[in-house]
């Protein structure tokens, strides 16, 4: 990924009344990334990406997209973004090919009949285009907040939460849009999210809120390394392997013994090893699970903060 | 400018509400013209009842422009209404739809939305204007034909030649579509403050009925307070029908008039401006 920043947020707070929805927030986003935005529900996350908007102003801080001070530059920097905010709301008396022209317009860009069917085919909502939006399921609103996110060939794409409400089906089509525009068309994509499975599927870079702070963030793939993996082996007599360990180092890595299911926090490069050594040993060992997401990370970070 | 006025234009002109304006008046002018045609001639002669005693009057009396100047007058409270139900959703009707998103993330100025709105909004209020204007004189004539208008005021009774109505009527309603235009600047206000189109509605109706009721009450104290309420100001059209015509009058609600719409279309688009939107 390129080092030329896209998104640079320095210091970002936004106080309602008594509220503090966000604290002194740091980011960096490099041209080319899919950056994964994650927090629990209330952390701050949308607030965060309505100031990236302009729809609300901060209390303290400074964003610069595109090199350029938001508060500043503001119409030259949304010309070269798309954004899905929250839930998709449309005008629901209108068609969906309506919709998209209008918006087309506002935004002054040259709407044509062929680039609006080409993004209403990208959606899969060509076959709809002439439907009010209002006769609209959730999920064909999200696709449709994805058109139009998508329709002046954005440089810098905002989702917000844009799975939600998708079947799985409709969720795995829009990672591989997602995947699609970061690697066919070299779009830098900002992902919103607390379905941390989504983000870990497509992100390469990420950050972790909570409360309106930064927990951390940095690389998917460093962060994930940080952590110990919980590792579950399922073995045939759990006394004989505490007995067995009891005079290895695995012993401290053992977190609980439950009947014949025992849990190891340890690192990725521990599990073959000690597998080779109770199977050594005449333990049978009928099954290895690893538990290594960013999920569970996200819940460590979160919880300690709670 | 030109292109965001005529989204406007065409989203309030997609929503059914907008035609309820136009319906209404369709429907009521005709039904008024009905009845001036049943019971017209009575009710002009209980008006003018002590004045046959000395003269005589001659010629068309009960005519087209007699039974606009009685409806002009008679739905100068209800065109409010119809025009708050369309104005007071410009912006409140974004919020409660959520579009508000969907506008404001794209690159164009906060002030360009918010004029572009507010133009498209008065574009409405004087086209219902203009429609009853059509409709009342179109719909009077065709029933009644054209003839002398007279007029009767507290401090007499005035006819007007036919061939001297007509410019009136004209600047009335040029004068009503002003007046209606500070309608649509309140309702527009309290639109850009709230996130449902109802309270715009019910609030602007709710200041001019107070603010026509406290006009109303002959106590000192309120004929005090009426120079600094518009709807003081809003009946102004009637100073055409007066011989002579003061102009300066006229003139200065005008002035009023137009300056309460520029200062209720500023603290619009201030408010606008800084609006934090949430919804």
């Amino acid at each position: 990924m390129s080092e030329e920043k896209i998104i640079e947020v320095k210091n970002l707070s936004k106080e309602f009344k008594e509220l503090k929805a966000v604290n002194s927030l740091n980011l960096n986003v490099f041209k080319g990334d899919v950056f994964g935005f994650l927090g629990p529900n209330g952390a701050g996350k949308s607030t965060t990406i309505r100031m990236l908007l302009s729809l609300i102003s901060p209390s303290e801080g400074e964003i610069k997209i595109f090199g350029k001070l938001l508060k500043n530059e503001r119409i030259a920097i949304l010309k070269r973004i798309g954004a899905i905010v929250e839930k998709p709301d449309f005008y629901g008396y209108l068609s969906a090919y309506k919709n998209l022209e209008i918006l087309g317009k506002i935004s002054g860009i040259d709407v044509t009949n062929k680039k609006i069917m080409e993004i209403l085919d990208l959606v899969g909502l060509e076959k709809r285009f002439k439907s009010k939006v209002k006769t609209f399921s959730h999920g064909m609103k999200q696709r449709l907040g994805l058109a139009q996110a998508l329709l002046h060939d954005p440089d810098l794409i905002i989702l917000d939460e844009p799975t939600t409400g998708l079947d799985p089906q409709g969720m795995k089509e829009i990672r591989e849009l997602i995947l699609h525009l970061s690697r066919d068309k070299q779009k830098t994509l900002f992902l919103s999210s607390h379905i941390l499975y989504e983000v870990e599927l497509v992100a390469n870079r990420m950050i972790i809120i909570n409360k309106g702070k930064t927990m951390v963030e940095g690389a998917v793939n460093d962060l994930l390394n940080m952590n110990k993996m919980k590792v579950t082996f399922e073995v045939n007599d759990s006394e004989k392997v505490t007995q067995l360990l009891s005079a290895t180092a695995y012993i401290n890595d053992l977190e609980s013994v439950a009947n014949n299911t025992m849990i190891f926090s340890m690192s990725s490069e521990k599990i073959a090893p000690l597998n080779k050594y109770l199977v050594e040993n005449k333990i049978d060992v009928s099954a290895v699970i690893p538990t290594r997401s960013l999920e569970e990370y996200f819940l460590n970070i979160t919880d300690k903060d709670a | 400018m030109i292109t965001l006025i005529r989204i406007e234009l065409f989203k309030i002109f997609s929503k059914w509400r907008t035609y309820i304006g136009f319906m209404v008046i369709a429907v009521i002018v005709p039904v008024i013209n009905l009845a001036m045609l049943a019971e017209g001639e009575r009710s002009l002669d209980f008006m003018t009842r002590n004045l046959q005693q000395s003269f005589v009057f001659v010629g068309n009396l009960l005519n087209g422009y007699l039974v606009s100047y009685f409806i002009l007058t008679s739905l100068a409270v209800h065109i409010p209404f119809l025009i708050a139900l369309v104005a007071g959703d410009l912006l409140a009707g974004e919020a409660t739809a959520g579009t508000y998103r969907l506008l404001i993330t794209r690159p164009v100025s906060r002030m360009k939305l918010v004029a572009s709105k507010f133009i498209a909004g008065l574009i409405y209020s004087n086209l219902l204007v203009l429609w009853l204007a059509i409709i009342s004189l179109g719909i009077g004539i065709v029933f009644f034909g054209v003839g002398e208008l007279i007029v009767i005021k507290s401090s007499g009774i005035i006819i007007f030649a036919r061939g001297d109505v007509l410019w009136r009527f004209i600047i009335a309603y040029g004068f009503a579509g002003l007046s209606m235009t500070v309608v649509t600047a309140i309702a527009f206000l309290f639109s850009a403050l709230v996130e449902n189109a109802i309270g715009p509605i019910i609030s602007t109706m709710a200041i001019i009925i107070v603010f026509i009721i406290l006009s109303a009450i002959q106590i000192d104290f309120f004929r005090n307070i009426e120079p600094y309420l518009f709807t003081t100001y809003m009946s102004s059209w009637r100073m055409l029908f007066d011989d002579p015509i003061n102009y300066a009058e006229f003139l200065k609600s005008v002035l009023i008039l137009s300056g309460h719409i520029v200062v209720l279309f500023g603290v619009t688009a201030f408010l606008f401006n800084r609006k934090d939107i949430l919804t």
